[in-house]
């Protein structure tokens, strides 16, 4: 009979909340600044090099490009976090941890991003390039008038995807110490012996990512439609 | 330039570790062997649930489960499952925390797709096979689901790519796969190169399948324009 006010004192203590939220949600003003970081810098990389993949016509630099991200798209985020982290000292690099989070999930997220546009840019048809340039714009006006703007439409949904497990991955930084939301919590969690910081770090990182995931859900519904 | 080769590929300590390292690689195909068909039948019953049921409540159940696990972090969720258990009286091994909380998260991520991989399938093809005098079950099990699985087998074998590279976060709760090997090794042995070792390994063994997923995408996308 009293299973269920038993579980509510656990696991969302008031008391317990009331002493540690400020904690935990001062750490996810801190996650949700990295992540808008993140995701800028590694949409503007990832759109800069599918560009530089569709301008040259040097193989060796294609090659580049496709070995970087191929890498980064092979390698486990963790791994790429934990190899940046604890490798690097040993060549007297010593690098933070916020640092860090936010080199790797931008290099990953561009690689991802840059796999996406390229996409959308091999989905347009050669003509609309051509045209484009036959109107008398140069390449990089064509680039951001027509070819881009059409390319992004068709990798929106694979971007927002990209952006949702991007989110979640700075999760992973509190495996090298950088103090988000989880961290945070954990650190509170073991304090107060009680479970109700690790509840509101869940609460808090499914209120994060929830609009990108009904946003991702939106825009299948509209292509579905048509 | 040979003072970084030998810290970060100092040959001894490569040949001494490799084998610790193997064992690791045991275990993180072991845990890949558990979780994947774990999560490929909960997110298959769970699309079937959707897709086949009369009832709007069990749809909009289901939307429900998979918006709440895909804005669900793994490592929150699993962190969440194994430190906040022994709050309810339960001690799960590391093993049971960790295929609870990926089979709950997965499986939302595979009803995706299998629900995306059955809607592929024009329902005049179900109405044929079953105005032949098939049952339903028999519909779905030799119609329906041979063509939807491999409609969408490039994303099938993308989120099982996702899954193993995703058990590198089992290291966390000291489970020893391979990263966790690894990083035990350089802080035994202070030197980054097992760590360089395990991230090569990753990449040899998942460089081969993240191309078979790009070139399966790209396939598909060229078979459907036409």
């Amino acid at each position: 009979m009293d299973a269920t006010p038993s579980l509510i004192h656990t696991f969302f203590n008031p008391d317990i909340l009331a002493k540690t939220a400020p904690i935990v949600l001062a750490s996810a003003g801190q996650t949700v600044l990295l992540g808008f970081l993140i995701i800028v810098c590694g949409i503007g990389l990832g759109i800069l090099l599918a560009s530089l993949r569709y301008y040259t016509r040097r193989r060796t630099v294609t090659a580049l490009i496709v070995g970087y991200v191929d890498v980064l798209r092979a390698l486990p985020p963790l791994v790429l976090l934990i190899v940046v982290y604890f490798a690097l000292p040993y060549v007297n690099v010593s690098i933070d941890a916020t640092l860090a989070t936010f080199l790797c999930l931008s290099a990953i997220l561009s690689a991802f991003i840059e796999e996406c546009v390229w996409s959308g840019i091999a989905a347009l048809a050669q003509g609309q390039m051509e045209a484009a340039r036959s109107t008398g714009m140069t390449w990089s006006a064509a680039m951001r008038h027509v070819v881009l703007p059409q390319a992004l439409k068709i990798a929106l949904p694979q971007i927002t995807n990209r952006c949702i497990a991007t989110i979640k991955n700075t999760a992973l930084g509190s495996v090298i110490g950088f103090n988000e939301v989880l961290g945070s919590a954990q650190a509170a969690s073991s304090d107060f012996a009680n479970p109700t910081p690790l509840t509101l770090s869940a609460l808090v990182y499914i209120a994060m990512i929830l609009p990108f995931v009904l946003f991702s859900r939106y825009l299948e519904h509209r292509t579905g439609s048509h | 330039m040979s003072e970084i080769l030998t810290t970060f590929f100092n040959l001894d300590i490569a040949r001494q570790v490799f084998p610790f390292l193997l064992e690791g690689l045991l275990t993180t195909f072991k845990l890949s062997l558990l979780i994947i068909p774990l999560g490929l039948a909960g997110g298959l019953l769970l699309a079937l649930l959707h897709t086949q049921s009369h009832y709007r409540a069990v749809r909009i159940l289901v939307n429900c489960y998979v918006d709440f696990f895909r804005s669900f972090p793994q490592l929150v969720l699993l962190i969440f499952v194994s430190f906040a258990t022994p709050f309810l009286g339960l001690d799960l091994p590391p093993i049971l925390s960790l295929a609870i909380s990926f089979t709950l998260s997965t499986s939302a991520y595979y009803c995706e797709i299998f629900r995306a991989g059955i809607g592929s399938i024009p329902p005049a093809q179900t109405e044929a096979a079953r105005s032949t005098g098939m049952s339903a079950a028999q519909t779905l099990a030799h119609v329906v689901l041979p063509q939807a699985v491999r409609n969408v087998t490039p994303d099938l074998l993308g989120n099982s790519l996702e899954i193993v590279k995703g058990t590198s976060i089992a290291s966390v709760l000291g489970m020893s796969e391979l990263l966790h090997n690894a990083q035990s090794a350089q802080s035994v042995l202070f030197s980054p190169t097992p760590l360089m070792l395990a991230a090569l390994i990753y990449l040899l063994l998942l460089w081969p399948a993240v191309r078979l997923v790009s070139n399966l995408e790209a396939a598909m996308r060229l078979r459907s324009r036409h």
